[in-house]
Parts: C-alpha cells; structure tokens; sequence
C-alpha cells in the first residue's frame, strides 16, 4: 500500500529565506496527522506548497488516490489540486461573505459537477438534475456537520466557531480523500473544540477521509493524532505518536527552548 | 440634552466656516461702475442659516443610518427587496411594466420613444458590465470599448458587405466577446486598482485607434447612413422605425434579464460571486480563475456589442466621440448607483440615470453637481445600492434524524 500524501525532500525558498528545508512527511490513508511546531515554522507554507498555491523550489510531492499509483502534483495549479482530491481550509478564515451558508458550500460542489454557461442558460433537464444534486448534497453535508439551522443565513453572520465548522463543509463538498485543516481550533472555546475533536473523528471514520492538521491547541493534537510531524524553521525535528513526540528532546528544546548549563 | 447641544454646536462651527469659506465671492462684490465695494451681509446670513440646517439634517440621516445598521436584518430589506420576494405580486407588478412598456410608444411622443430607446440601451451595458463587476468584481473602466467594437462592427460589416441589422445583432455580440477574452486574457493577474487602470487604458486604445486609423474606421467624421433595421422588406416610415428600435431594444433587454438571470443562480454565477469574494478561496474550491475571468469579460462585453448594434442602427450616424471614457463612467455608476450584483437595481439605475438628465434639461448647468452630489449621498446612506442584491434562499424538509428548527 503506498501512503496517500508522499513528500520527499521538499524545499522552499523566498529569495535567501529557506522556509522548508528538506522536509519528507507521509500520511497513510485513514490516518490523522498533525503537523506542529512553533509560530514561523513553516507550516502553512507547507500547506500553500502542497495545495499549489507556492510551486515547491525542489523536491516531489506525490498522492495516490487509490493508494496504488502515485502521481506528481507539483506546480499544479490550486484548483486543480483540488479536483484531485486535496481539500483545505484556512487559518485566516476566508468564506465567501457575500453568499449563503448553503452557497458557501455549493461552490465546493464546483469540482464534481460541471454545468456550462449554455447549460446555466437553457436549463436543461441535466443542468436541473445537477443543479438539484448540488443543493441536495450540500444540505447533507450541512447536516452533518451541524449547521443546518443556518442554511440561508449569510456566512458571515455565524459565530465563529460555526465559521470554522463551515469551512470544513465547504472543503468536504469537493470529494476529497485528504483535508488539510490549518488551525481549525484557533480562537474556540473549550466546548467547540471538544465539537470539533468529535467532528474531525467523524469525518475520518464515516468519510474515509484522511486528516493533516496544523494546530497549536496541544490537547487537541495529543488526543486526535495517530500521527505528529514537528517542524521548526522549516526542517523536521520529530515524528512519531503522541507519546513519542511528548517525550522527544528535541521537540521539547524547540517549544521550550534549551537549559543553559551554568 | 448633552448630545442635541452637541449637534447645535457642531452644526454652528459648519455654519460658520461655510460663512468664512464663501466670504470672498458671496460678500464682497467690487462694483467696478462706481469705484466701491458692495457689502452684501444678507447674503452670508443666509449662507449660514442654510448650512446649519443641512448640517443638522446630515447628522440627523447619519444618525438614522447608524442606528438602522443595528436593527434586525428582515426589517432592512427595502419595499422593493420584499416586493422581489413575493412571487405573486413581482409577477403582477412585472406584467403591468410589460403593458406599460408595450404602450409607451403609443402613449408619448416620438422624442419621448426615442430617448427611452437610449435609455435602454444602457440598461443593456448596465446589466452587461453588472457581470463583470456587480458578480465578478472586476472593476472594468473600459467597458464602452465593447460598445464601440458592437456599434463599428454594424456600421463597417453593412458598409462592406451590406450584412443587415438581423445578421449583425448576434455577429456584433461574438465579436465583443471575443474582445472581451482578448482583453481579459493579458489582464488575468491583476485585480482592483490595478485592474481599473489597465482596462481604462483598454478603453482608450480603442477609442484612439478608432480615430486615427481612417482607412479603416474613417477616423473622427465617422461612419454616416447606417440603416435601420428591415421591417419584413416593408419601409417603414421614420415614426414607424422608431417604435420598432423601440420594441428590438425591448426585447433585447428581457432577453438579457433573462439570461443573466440564469446565469446568476447557476454554478457559473455563484462562481463569479466566489471569484469576487475571495479569489484563494475560490481557487481552494477547485475553480478555475483564468476561466472564470475570461467568462466574465466574455460573457459582460457580449451585451455591451449588442447593445452597439442597436446604437449604430438607431443613430444611424457613428463616429468615436459616443465612445469616450465618460460613457464608460457613466455605465459604471448605473451598476453602482442602482446595486451591484442586482439585476433590477442596475435596471432602475439605468433608467434614473439616464433618463432623469434628460427631462431635468431645465437644470442642465447644474447636473454634475447633482451626479456628483447623488453618488456621495448614495455612498453614504445606501452603499450597497438603491435595491441591493437579494440571495437566493432555499427550504428542506428535515431529515427525521435531524433537530427540529424553525426557518
């Protein structure tokens, strides 16, 4: 079985800044990881490389849908990486202001449907069919994830936290095989991150959907992952489970820097 | 009490400002006949009693406005957000603007039907350009460029080839469009600001070239005698043309209600909402950027040649001075001043637009001022628009699994 995600030796430059360094991290499917590491790391620029929105300076980032083949998707343009099956939310959230919470999420229905403009014209029985589909599994997905009560309210009118929630639907609505959350618990309170804990282990389990999170709320990583990579300044430093990363010096030294011997 | 005494004063101090401001040129009057300056105090007092009126009156709206922002959202909708709203009274009101449409020919004179013709066309580029800004968010400075390219395609394909209005209506269409990926193409990258100039410069190159390449367009004097459109090979007289422009053009803008209307609620539509509001987002959702764009060009410069194609044949005369920036402007505010994103907002823009400079000819030396005025006012109160665009809403019925909830 090949991993799902494979990234070999990844690097990425801004100019004389090496953001990541060298970075391998491999994600089997069904797995939740977690990717941490302190403020500046690097991590949602490894995101941004791997969802095509920055090309990669060098190395290969590699997935494999069914787990058999794999295939490049460097450089790859953002929406295309989409249609293949990555979906990703933001840590500044970025919904769509001006629409529904139920449009917010037909638009992630935009990869896996394929009405034209003559199509969006004339309306035919196929673009209604389709159309119908969009609504239908929208309002699903909707449900499940708990924001059905909002459905026509605008997106920008929910709490935060449902805000959080809804990014993850809209990524869910693309048919992916792989989230990538980037800081979904960032600024909940306890309860919604318990929510959000239950959610993501429900989406992995009835979804079949593997899981990579960038998060900081450590309580939240220790619980969820089966899996933890910890970068710092762009090159990785740890990787193991939970009860490994909690004891591995190195990761200790970064997050709480290193004694000094007097 | 602290607050009234508060606006009291703030209004004095604009008064008297305003009174200072408007000392030289309202007060002071040198009477060069007899050698002595005229002061004219009556003058300033109503200087200052005028503005600490309109000053109390603009906090007074500031005030309403504000407060209006913290209230419950369904009570903001406008009378004519719930008239769109209700099925069953749209549908009458919309059949009874159809009847009144269908007569108004009849009903007014001839000048009348004709500027309503003008009128008209504009709403045509308003709902055009409505695509590229009002869903798309593409500020576009250059959109009367589609216009002209639809209005010299007429007029040089007649010239020609002798191809009549009928053959040129949809010709000039495609041809617009295929400027408008054209141009879209080169300005993919850029957005906002940027975006605005580049396409004001779009705008221009064709205007100059338009003007100076004579063989071709034959510059400034223009293309003269272009026909009206064929009427089943009966001539029509010149009454006769008009009401007829007046009905294609009629025609031309419940067809393109139509479609954009579709387009709007539809995956292309909800697209180009998505591409204005966030493009990384947009692009996350597996949309393609380059694609939507063009299809928004495309598909908004595609009205604006039509539109031309009316013009030409209802002018009959074409040259590059109708194709200037301040037409491009002045299709801009239509979409602003009536609500962006909305297709019955641009329509009344258009028309208020339009029309209201025309039956106020009394008040001509004063227009740009009011413009002026009107925009600043709009931006303040309504800055989404007279009729702001309303979303599409949607009922289900509860899965029976699901928490019961009220909607």
């Amino acid at each position: 079985m090949k991993p799902i995600l494979e990234v070999k030796h990844m690097d990425m430059d801004f100019g004389g800044l090496r953001a990541i360094d060298d970075l391998d991290l491999s994600i089997q499917a069904g797995e939740i990881a977690a990717l941490i590491g302190p403020n500046g790391a690097g991590k949602t620029t490894f995101f941004n490389c791997i969802t095509g929105i920055y090309k990669p300076s060098s190395g290969d980032v590699l997935i494999s849908r069914d787990q058999t083949k794999q295939e490049r998707i460097n450089g790859l343009k953002p929406n295309i990486v989409t249609r293949k099956g990555l979906a990703r939310t933001f840590q500044n959230i970025r919904l769509f202001e001006s629409m529904t919470v139920l449009e917010n999420v037909m638009i992630g229905c935009h990869p896996v449907t394929r009405t034209g403009v003559l199509g969006a014209i004339f309306r035919g029985s196929a673009a209604r069919a389709e159309e119908k589909f969009i609504v239908d599994k929208s309002y699903a997905i909707l449900e499940k994830i708990g924001l059905d009560n909002y459905v026509n309210e605008l997106a920008t009118s929910l709490p935060y936290g449902a805000q959080r929630r809804l990014e993850i639907a809209r990524a869910l609505a693309t048919d992916p095989f792989l989230l990538l959350l980037d800081e979904p618990a960032a600024g909940m309170n306890p309860r919604e991150t318990k929510a959000l804990d239950e959610l993501i282990l429900k989406i992995r389990d009835e979804e079949n959907i593997s899981i990579l999170l960038i998060e900081h709320d450590m309580k939240l990583v220790m619980s969820l992952s089966d899996n933890i990579h910890v970068v710092d300044y762009g090159k990785k430093i740890g990787e193991g489970s939970p009860e490994d990363i909690r004891n591995n010096p190195a990761v200790i030294k970064a997050y709480l820097g290193e004694e000094i011997d007097a | 009490m602290t607050r009234a005494k508060d606006e009291i004063k703030k209004s004095t101090l604009t008064a008297l400002w305003f009174m200072f401001l408007t000392f030289p040129i309202l007060v002071i009057r040198v009477n060069t006949v007899e050698n002595e300056i005229e002061w004219r105090w009556l003058n300033m007092a109503g200087i200052g009693i005028g503005t600490f009126f309109l000053s109390m009156l603009w906090r007074y709206m500031i005030r309403r406005q504000e407060m209006g922002t913290k209230t419950d959202k369904h009570d903001q909708l406008s009378l004519v957000q719930r008239l769109l709203l209700n099925r069953k009274l749209f549908f009458s009101v919309a059949a009874c603007a159809v009847v009144f449409t269908l007569a108004f020919p009849h009903m007014f004179s001839m000048y009348q039907t004709s500027i309503m013709i003008s009128a008209l066309i504009y709403v045509m580029l308003g709902l055009g350009l409505n695509i590229v800004i009002g869903l798309a968010g593409l500020l576009d400075l250059g959109y009367v460029a589609f216009f002209a390219v639809g209005a010299y395609s007429y007029a040089l394909l007649n010239l020609h080839y002798g191809l009549v209005f009928w053959i040129a209506l949809p010709l000039g269409g495609l041809l617009a469009l295929i400027f408008g990926v054209l141009f879209g193409y080169p300005v993919l990258r850029l957005r906002g600001d940027y975006l605005a100039i580049v396409t004001l410069g779009f705008g221009e190159i064709i205007r100059l070239v338009l003007e100076n390449w004579n063989a071709f367009s034959f510059g400034p004097s223009g293309i003269a005698d272009i026909p009206k459109p064929p009427f089943f090979g009966i001539d029509l007289s010149l009454t006769g043309t008009t009401i007829y422009i007046f009905y294609i053009i009629v025609a031309l803008v419940i067809f393109t209600i139509f479609v954009i209307n579709r387009l709007h609620n539809s995956r292309i539509g909800r697209a180009w909402i998505a591409l204005k509001d966030d493009e990384i987002a947009c692009q996350a959702m597996g949309i393609d950027k380059a694609k939507t764009k063009l299809r928004a060009f495309g598909l908004g410069a595609m009205w604006a040649g039509m539109g031309g194609v009316v013009f030409a044949a209802k002018t009959s005369f074409i040259n590059p001075a109708s194709f200037t920036i301040w037409e491009s402007v002045i299709i801009l505010c239509t979409v602003v001043l009536g609500g962006m994103g909305s297709i019955t907002g641009v329509l009344c823009g258009a028309l208020l637009l339009i029309l209201l400079p025309e039956y106020l000819r009394a008040f001509a030396e004063f227009r740009m001022i009011i413009f002026g005025a009107v925009l600043v006012l709009m931006m303040v109160f309504r800055p989404g628009g007279m009729i702001e665009n309303v979303r599409q809403t949607y009922h289900f019925k509860k899965s029976p699994d699901a928490a019961p909830v009220d909607s």
